[in-house]
């Protein structure tokens, strides 16, 4: 695998890309700030075997302006990657997000309307060359409108009918559209929050994602159980959602 | 597409963890001897940011007592097992630098396939690069390695005016050696640099011997010190008169690659303690089988897996869960050899004396003192044992500081919960020197522990 991984600094983009790096896939991360985009390359590079040298360049979901020249500079970097990975995002509670107009703004804006225009530059390149895969995360908070994620969960939900559409309209032509929903996983984003039953680890996520991204999986869910828990949340009746809390 | 602006600062909603959690509530936090206080950790990859307003740093808590706990009045302290990054690697040097939250499982995951080693490893793996330095953690290669802190060749630090400074031995050479051992209190420990080493296998040449007192454990433990690089033990602490202090002694090497098994050790599952002990799980008649089972296990010579012989209790998923509800406390303390051949004996004798049960008892030797101005270990013997907390635990730790101290001893602060301040500071004749340094960098003392509030008299 030749990936671009955008979000590789943090969380579960991290957690990604060391597990790819050790089992020797290239990688070219992508992110917004120099210095920790050289700090989490170095880390990729001593795990990959023979510490093959991992590049990077800067890339914003904010700046759509900058996609070509990050996926230009990633093309070179790798010979032509073959896989490209979107774990970057914006998180926000429903309180701190109802409170903060440009917050708001900007999370919905990264999370649906540029992360949809960084994949269709992606998308693009990959079916020039005949296949790739398209490896996005999205989130459970898609799944179903809920009390606590509207506004998060909103971002996600057009972000995942995205890549189904994707995946439904172009995996004939070969293009592989993954799109990965994690439950709630303990990193730094959900750092202060309460975990709820069944959160998971950032490691057990990325083994799950590496294997669906091998596999062509269009959707996975991780760790597993959030299969299980948002089959259950997706049947329960409205008047029911309305009066739970989660 | 003509987007709506994006405000810079409003995409950073990354703002400093340790402000971002104040609406969370303050929970409670313990140490691995699960002595509870109000608090809570804070953690982010970024710990230069994550830093800048923290008293106090804290890795995977496995410090024993309330060494990583935050002070009273402080709920906050800065969880830094999110910053673990390896930042280079030099084959050549074998120079290995890091971020201080990266452990030391994860960092041997990568490595020790790979045929390189920790030059010193403490009993298990559950520790971070930053609280290896901190503890200055010493191994079963003590005697022949010294402590964790000698291996180190630099650390990037935030000290208490807010700069970031690179000390080495060379640079700052007064903070590099305050804080190597000197349990955070100096600064936040940002990244470390240590040399690794090249080892000839991943497996363990080990012989093991049943010693029948503490004598002969004590005669074969000197003797073995001279030509194996690695030695300690366990003895029966329940056993008394000539039988004092028997236990199993064991002695081991790297193999070497014709001896060893193809490939990589596999690693062992971790079966865990699924719940919280009952108090009275742990009685006398529990520690006396335990430790009567434990003296005839098998022994013999051959190749054995790293695993078992380095971190036996990394085997068993919080295994701190057997002292009970009340938590538990680790006693170590290390006599000099100018104490005497006797004084591991007489120590068996107070503590059988005082009625302290403990299921393991680890004795091992150690080699010269190192450079770290509150480092542990010194020429002498070390003793460890896990004591359940109760009622009277508090006078045992005195009667056993009181009758250290008479033979020049000391405790170890990493596994220290109950040590009063004066019994402190009457085996510790280098803590005035320490506590210059600590002043100089840190004239408020802004950096504190619950544990220096307790035993080194910090301001609340």
């Amino acid at each position: 695998m030749k990936a671009v991984i955008l979000g590789a600094t943090k969380g579960m983009g991290r957690a990604l890309a060391r597990q790819a790096a050790a089992r020797g896939d290239a990688l070219f991360l992508l992110g917004r700030n120099t210095s920790d985009l050289e700090r989490s390359a170095a880390d990729c590079t001593a795990r990959t075997p023979g510490q093959v040298k991992v590049g990077f360049a800067t890339c914003d979901l904010a700046d759509p302006d900058g996609f070509d020249a990050a996926l230009d500079a990633a093309d070179e970097a790798l010979g032509g990657f073959d896989t490209v990975i979107v774990t970057a995002g914006m998180f926000g509670t429903q309180e701190q997000l109802e409170a903060d107009l440009d917050r708001l703004r900007a999370l919905l804006t990264v999370n649906f309307a540029h992360t949809v225009l960084f994949c269709e530059a992606a998308r693009a390149r990959l079916m020039a060359r005949g296949s790739g895969t398209l490896c996005v995360f999205s989130s459970v908070a898609g799944d179903r409108g809920r009390k606590p994620v509207v506004l998060y969960g909103a971002s996600k939900a057009g972000l995942s009918a995205y890549l189904e559409g994707l995946d439904h309209r172009y995996r004939a032509a070969g293009l592989v559209t993954v799109c990965v929903k994690p439950g709630f996983v303990r990193t730094s984003m959900t750092e202060g929050l309460t975990p709820p039953p069944f959160a998971g680890e950032p490691d057990t996520v990325a083994s799950r994602v590496l294997a669906a991204v091998d596999r062509g999986k269009p959707v996975v869910y991780a760790p597993w159980i959030w299969a299980w828990v948002m089959w259950v949340i997706r049947l329960l009746p409205r008047f029911v959602m309305r009066k739970v809390g989660f | 597409m003509d987007a709506p602006p994006v405000p810079p600062d409003a995409l950073d909603n990354r703002e400093s963890a340790l402000q971002r959690s104040n609406t969370a509530d303050v929970g409670e936090i313990g140490g691995w001897g699960r002595v509870m206080v109000p608090g809570r950790e804070v953690r982010d990859e970024n710990l230069e940011r994550l830093t800048e307003d923290a008293v106090l740093c804290r890795g995977l808590g496995r410090s024993y007592g309330d060494s990583s706990l935050p002070p009273p009045g402080v709920s906050d302290v800065a969880g830094t097992t999110l910053a673990d990054r390896i930042l280079s690697f030099d084959p050549e040097t074998l120079a290995l630098r890091a971020e201080a939250g990266l452990s030391l499982r994860a960092l041997l995951r990568v490595f020790f396939p790979r045929g390189y080693f920790v030059p010193v490893t403490p009993g298990t793996t559950f520790v971070t690069l930053g609280g290896m330095v901190a503890s200055d953690v010493h191994g079963k290669n003590h005697h022949c390695a010294g402590t964790f802190g000698e291996h180190v060749t630099a650390l990037k630090m935030r000290v208490a005016d807010g700069r970031i400074v690179e000390c080495t031995p060379q640079q700052h050479p007064d903070l590099f050696w305050a804080t190597i051992g000197g349990m955070g209190l100096t600064g936040h420990i940002l990244e470390v640099e240590f040399t690794m080493v090249k080892i000839p296998s991943p497996w363990i040449y080990m012989e093991s011997e049943r010693v029948p007192n503490i004598d002969a454990y004590m005669t074969g433990l000197a003797e073995a010190a001279q030509t194996w690089p690695m030695t300690m033990g366990w003895i029966d602490v329940l056993s008394s008169g000539d039988q004092l202090g028997r236990g199993i002694l064991m002695r081991g090497r790297w193999a070497e690659p014709d001896e060893a098994p193809e490939g990589f050790p596999e690693p062992k599952s971790r079966p865990g303690v699924p719940f919280v002990f009952p108090q009275f799980a742990l009685n006398p008649l529990s520690v006396k089988l335990f430790n009567a089972a434990y003296y005839r296990k098998p022994v013999g010579a051959g190749i054995t897996h790293p695993e078992p012989f380095f971190w036996p209790l990394d085997a068993i998923h919080d295994w701190n869960r057997i002292y009970g509800p009340r938590g538990f406390t680790q006693y170590q303390c290390v006599l000099p050899k100018a104490a005497g051949k006797d004084a591991a004996r007489r120590f068996l004798e107070v503590l059988s004396r005082l009625g302290g049960a403990s299921f393991l008892c680890v004795i091992k030797d150690c080699g010269a003192q190192g450079r770290g101005m509150l480092s542990f270990p010194m020429d002498g013997i070390s003793i460890a044992l896990d004591i359940p907390v109760r009622d009277d635990t508090q006078q045992l730790v005195d009667a056993l500081n009181e009758h250290i101290i008479g033979d020049g001893g000391r405790i170890y602060l990493t596994k220290d919960n109950f040590t009063r301040p004066e019994h402190f500071a009457a085996m510790e004749p280098r803590l005035e020197a320490f506590m210059e340094v600590r002043r100089r960098w840190d004239p408020q003392l802004r950096f504190r522990s619950a544990q220096s509030v307790r035993m080194l008299g910090d301001p609340q």
